[in-house]
């Protein structure tokens, strides 16, 4: 009836999990308790779950980056203490069955739920407005995206509390992903959450591309597009050539798992390597997909902080086409030492090394975006001035890895946890917090709270060069990752440093959750509300209707006829707003219940497959087809917004404008 | 704000670079063998030609952020100046240079520092041939001219070029020992290759590159390099051991254990290498001098096939 579920599945015996249930229990009620007491329930339901409104959607999907961030940085955390104490004989507090699971979900979080989740907020922010459309392409499809993602997350968090979660690591490696060597229930919670999560993401790639593709405002010619628009671009086709590549080594890994098949297993014809190869011809397509998206943030926060147009967009645009283009050329330098002969790495690694190239000139532009201008320290800037340092390290110590003959000493070693934890938090998180604190006033109303941004950029930053200059240094001491405990007493001291760095690091993340809270108390305050539309005297369409902006984004799409078209417009007195003009009825989507419903069922379908329950897992699977069949033959899906509200809503905002400007 | 901002950054860049610098022991930047100061030179040419560029954009970056920040009204303001023809060839011109520089020696050294290369030895040295088998958590090394087998130890001469073929009998790991150079993942059902030397003696960690469970962390062992008479000494002393290790005796070694203690088998069943790849491989295995697969005994490939 409960397939391999029963009560020895909850893990009573680890008082770590025990505390954090109750800890997550007295927090969930308190919560639920709250909207239950408020009467929240009907408007987080009407307004919120069931929107498919771009710029919901979006602060959805940083709400929930914001909880994997959480919990993937509660694991990194407890790594690092870990790795702190257990040396020389002492075993730490993490046994290697928790201590594996730890790294696995750390990985495993910070991509699919953190970056991913943050990257598709910031496309869902901006994109659609950047563009001038008043929706994505696919708006159910963007709320069926979310839950999937959502859902994934939860399955990921259930492992927690019922069962373990893989003690693979974050790509899972077969064979010890296989029966054989991992008969528990952890690579299975692994797997789908992988599948459903990949569902969403893909479907956001389709989204954004057809939306990038189709909805641009007339006028808007590809070399007109926001570099920002671009790197969207950029990284949904990435995000549709790759995803299925991923699913389906992620699949077949199943099939071995759950049929006894043969494709990645020891004997019977199967292959390791062949996994490797499909799961990096996805992973470092990836790992494109989420930085050339920060790039884009930098792209245009510079400008607009510079008060200079972006230098070099063209020049911006081939560098982001062609990374695009040569990241599908390097996978196997993620395994140079499985014994390749020297001409098959000599290729991959000088494919490798050319894509330092045209992200070298990205910073060049940047930097040129600079030279001359009159530099404004908001927030934002700090994020992209520390990112621009930071990522010089990383890019460097990445072509060092990418020379095969110096990655078979540096492989696999703590210099490898630098290198990655160099780009991703000094590229990508550094580029998503930036293009957060940069749009909130756009898509929230209000600014930011400046004094806490600063402060958690001084901890992230300084904490990163705490917790990851040391690795480096491990490396070259020949410690390799994944280590439990160790002896060797030179580790010792460059490991307490990664953990005051990680301590640093837990101050950031929580001067980041003090500035949300400060600036949602004081949202109000004049000085942060943003009544123009325009706080930072931008360059791109999306600042040239108010903040936040009516569901319908643009009254009168407006016309494209520059780079930089707000800019172009406000310099020759055209009003983008086109007020005033004869407003029409405008067509909107309606709200639907069919995304958090299939998304339901996918959870319940996930959970049923990770334990054998079948006749669950087919209730689940039944519960997603009839969703998305209702949902297809549903034909009440939009209406219209009448002429006289879209008058209403555009005049009323034309009068505070007018009120701001005769101040 | 803008002063604090510069202050800080610079203060963290030495406070980096005198971290990376002041590293006590650098195992790998210290290598105690040809392989790994051929890499330790490429490491340090590498990084040096990359400097060219880093640095500079480092400074810039920081000299930029400062001089152009808005209270500072005598900088020269160009709110239009948003391309020009020369900064461009600069900045592809330069670092596509530094790579095709790069490029040329990540070729040469692909083939120079190939793990499947032999190394070139003094005249009548005869290279010494050691068979690596990884098992959960530990290492069998298997001397098949000395007819000897060690657990989590492994002893070289000096100065003696030393052909590694290795293989495993679980998940995949790799086989790394810092001090001597470069590393190599170690597959079921497959062999690698690797060559070394140790050109001082001394008592080098060798270790698991890639996580393999629950006992990774304990998989370690020892690689000693010692003189030719030490060398010889050693191999008697392993001969002492009444230990056995046939097809009878090896699923009990092969079965997981971890932070297993260092083990000496005096006689090691011939060809025990072999039926060790060939179980997974339908009792085939590739011939390395021919490259052709050929068959292994049957009735040995039986006894062991207890994983199944």
């Amino acid at each position: 009836m409960l397939g391999r579920l029963s009560l020895s599945a909850i893990p009573l015996d680890v008082p770590i999990l025990v505390g954090t249930f109750i800890g997550v229990l007295i927090v969930g009620v308190a919560v639920l308790g709250l909207i239950t007491y408020y009467g929240k329930w009907g408007y987080l339901w009407k307004e919120w779950f069931t929107t498919v409104d771009h710029k919901r959607l979006a602060v959805m999907y940083i709400v929930l980056a914001l909880v994997a961030l959480a919990r993937g940085f509660a694991d990194a955390i407890m790594m690092r203490t870990q790795l702190a104490l257990a040396y020389a004989g002492n075993p730490g507090y993490l046994p290697p069955h928790h201590y594996d699971q730890i790294f696995s979900a750390h990985g495993t979080i910070m991509i699919f739920f953190l970056a991913m989740a943050f990257m598709t907020g910031l496309f869902n922010f901006i994109v659609p407005l950047q563009i001038g459309a008043r929706d994505v392409a696919y708006p159910f499809l963007n709320n069926l995206s979310f839950w999937m993602t959502a859902v994934a997350f939860m399955l990921v968090n259930v492992s927690l509390f019922i069962g373990e979660f893989s003690q693979c690591g974050w790509l899972a490696y077969p064979p010890l992903s296989e029966m054989q060597f991992s008969p528990g229930v952890g690579v299975d919670y692994y797997i789908w959450a992988i599948q459903i999560s990949g569902v969403g993401t893909l479907l956001t790639g389709v989204n954004f591309f057809v939306t990038i593709v189709k909805m641009r405002a007339p006028g808007m010619t590809w070399l007109k597009m926001p570099v920002f628009t671009w790197t969207a671009f950029c990284s949904s086709i990435l995000i549709m050539a790759t995803f299925p590549v991923l699913t389906v080594a992620v699949a077949l890994l199943g099939l071995d798992r759950y049929f006894g098949m043969h494709f990645f297993t020891n004997d019977g014809g199967g292959n390791q390597m062949l996994y490797l190869n499909l799961i990096w011809a996805w992973g470092h397509p990836e790992v494109y997909i989420l930085v050339l998206p920060a790039f884009g943030v930098f792209s245009e926060v510079v400008p607009a902080f510079s008060g200079k147009p972006l230098f070099g967009y063209k020049t911006m645009v081939y560098a982001t086409c062609s990374i695009m283009v040569l990241s599908f050329l390097v996978w196997v330098h993620h395994f140079f030492t499985m014994g390749a002969g020297p001409d098959v790495n000599a290729f991959f690694g000088i494919a490798t090394m050319i894509i330092s190239i045209p992200t070298g000139v990205k910073l060049f532009n940047w930097l040129f975006t600079m030279y001359k201008g009159r530099i404004q320290y908001h927030a934002c800037m700090y994020w992209a001035v520390g990112f621009m340092v930071v990522f010089t390290i990383g890019g460097m110590t990445g072509v060092m890895m990418a020379i095969p003959g110096s990655d078979f000493v540096l492989h696999n070693s703590l210099f490898l946890i630098a290198h990655f934890h160099n780009v991703i938090i000094g590229g990508v998180y550094f580029g998503y917090v930036c293009g957060m604190n940069f749009w909130a006033p756009k898509v929230l109303g209000f600014k930011m709270n400046e004094a806490w941004g600063i402060r958690a950029f001084w901890f992230w930053l300084v904490g990163f060069f705490f917790a990851f200059m040391p690795l480096y240094v491990l490396g070259f001491e020949g410690m390799t990752r994944r280590m439990n405990h160790y002896d060797n007493p030179a580790w010792h001291p460059w490991m307490l440093i990664a953990e005051v760095g990680a301590v640093l690091i837990l101050f950031g993340v929580v001067c980041q959750l003090m500035q949300i809270f400060v600036s949602i108390r004081d949202c109000n305050k004049p000085e942060n509300r943003d009544f123009t539309g325009d706080p930072w005297n931008g360059r791109t369409l999306e600042w040239s209707t108010s903040s936040p902006p009516p569901v319908y984004n643009y009254a009168i799409v407006p016309h494209v006829s520059s780079l930089d078209a707000y800019m172009h417009d406000k310099e020759n007195g055209i009003d983008t707003r086109q007020a005033g003009a004869q407003y029409e009825a405008i067509h909107m989507p309606k709200n639907t219940a069919a995304g958090i419903s299939a998304g339901a069922f996918a959870l319940i379908f996930g959970f049923a497959a990770v334990w054998y329950i079948w006749w669950l897992a087919a209730i689940g699977l039944v519960g997603v087809i009839a969703t998305i069949i209702a949902r297809s033959a549903n034909k009440d899906i939009d209406y219209y917004i009448p002429a006289e509200e879209v008058a209403r809503i555009e005049n009323e905002h034309t009068r505070k404008l007018m009120a701001q400007a005769a101040e | 704000m803008k002063n604090k901002l510069l202050a800080r950054m610079a203060r963290l860049g030495g406070l980096s670079s005198a971290l990376l610098l002041a590293g006590c022991e650098l195992d790998v930047l210290d290598p105690k063998g040809p392989v790994g100061e051929g890499v330790k030179s490429l490491i340090t040419t590498s990084v040096i030609a990359m400097l060219i560029v880093v640095v500079p954009t480092i400074i810039l970056t920081l000299w930029f952020a400062w001089q152009y920040r808005q209270s500072n009204t005598s900088a020269e303001y160009l709110p239009k100046w948003s391309h020009s023809n020369k900064i461009e060839v600069v900045i592809w011109g330069v670092p596509s240079l530094i790579i095709l520089f790069l490029a040329v020696i990540t070729y040469q050294t692909c083939h120079s520092l190939d793990p499947y290369k032999p190394l070139e030895a003094e005249a009548n040295t005869k290279p010494l041939h050691v068979q690596v088998v990884a098992q959960d958590w530990k290492w069998l090394f298997i001397y098949p001219e000395q007819g000897i087998a060690v657990v989590n130890q492994m002893a070289m001469p000096v100065n003696t070029p030393v052909d590694f073929d290795i293989t495993s009998d679980s998940v995949m790991n790799s086989f790394f020992i810092p001090r001597l150079g470069s590393m190599i993942y170690a597959m079921a059902g497959m062999q690698t290759q690797l060559h070394l030397l140790a050109s001082e003696p001394g008592d080098y960690m060798g270790e698991s590159a890639n996580y393999s469970g629950r006992g990774f962390s304990d998989m370690r062992f020892h690689a000693l390099a010692m003189s030719n008479d030490e060398f010889n000494a050693w191999v008697e002393k392993v001969r002492g051991s009444s230990e056995q290790l046939d097809s009878q005796t090896y699923p009990k070694l092969a079965a997981p254990s971890e932070a297993n203690p260092v083990e000496y088998f005096a006689h090691v069943e011939p060809g025990m290498f072999n039926t060790i790849v060939a179980k997974y491989n339908n009792g085939m295995v590739m011939d390395k001098s021919t490259g052709k697969m050929i068959q292994v005994q049957q009735s040995a490939m039986s006894d062991m096939n207890m994983k199944e």
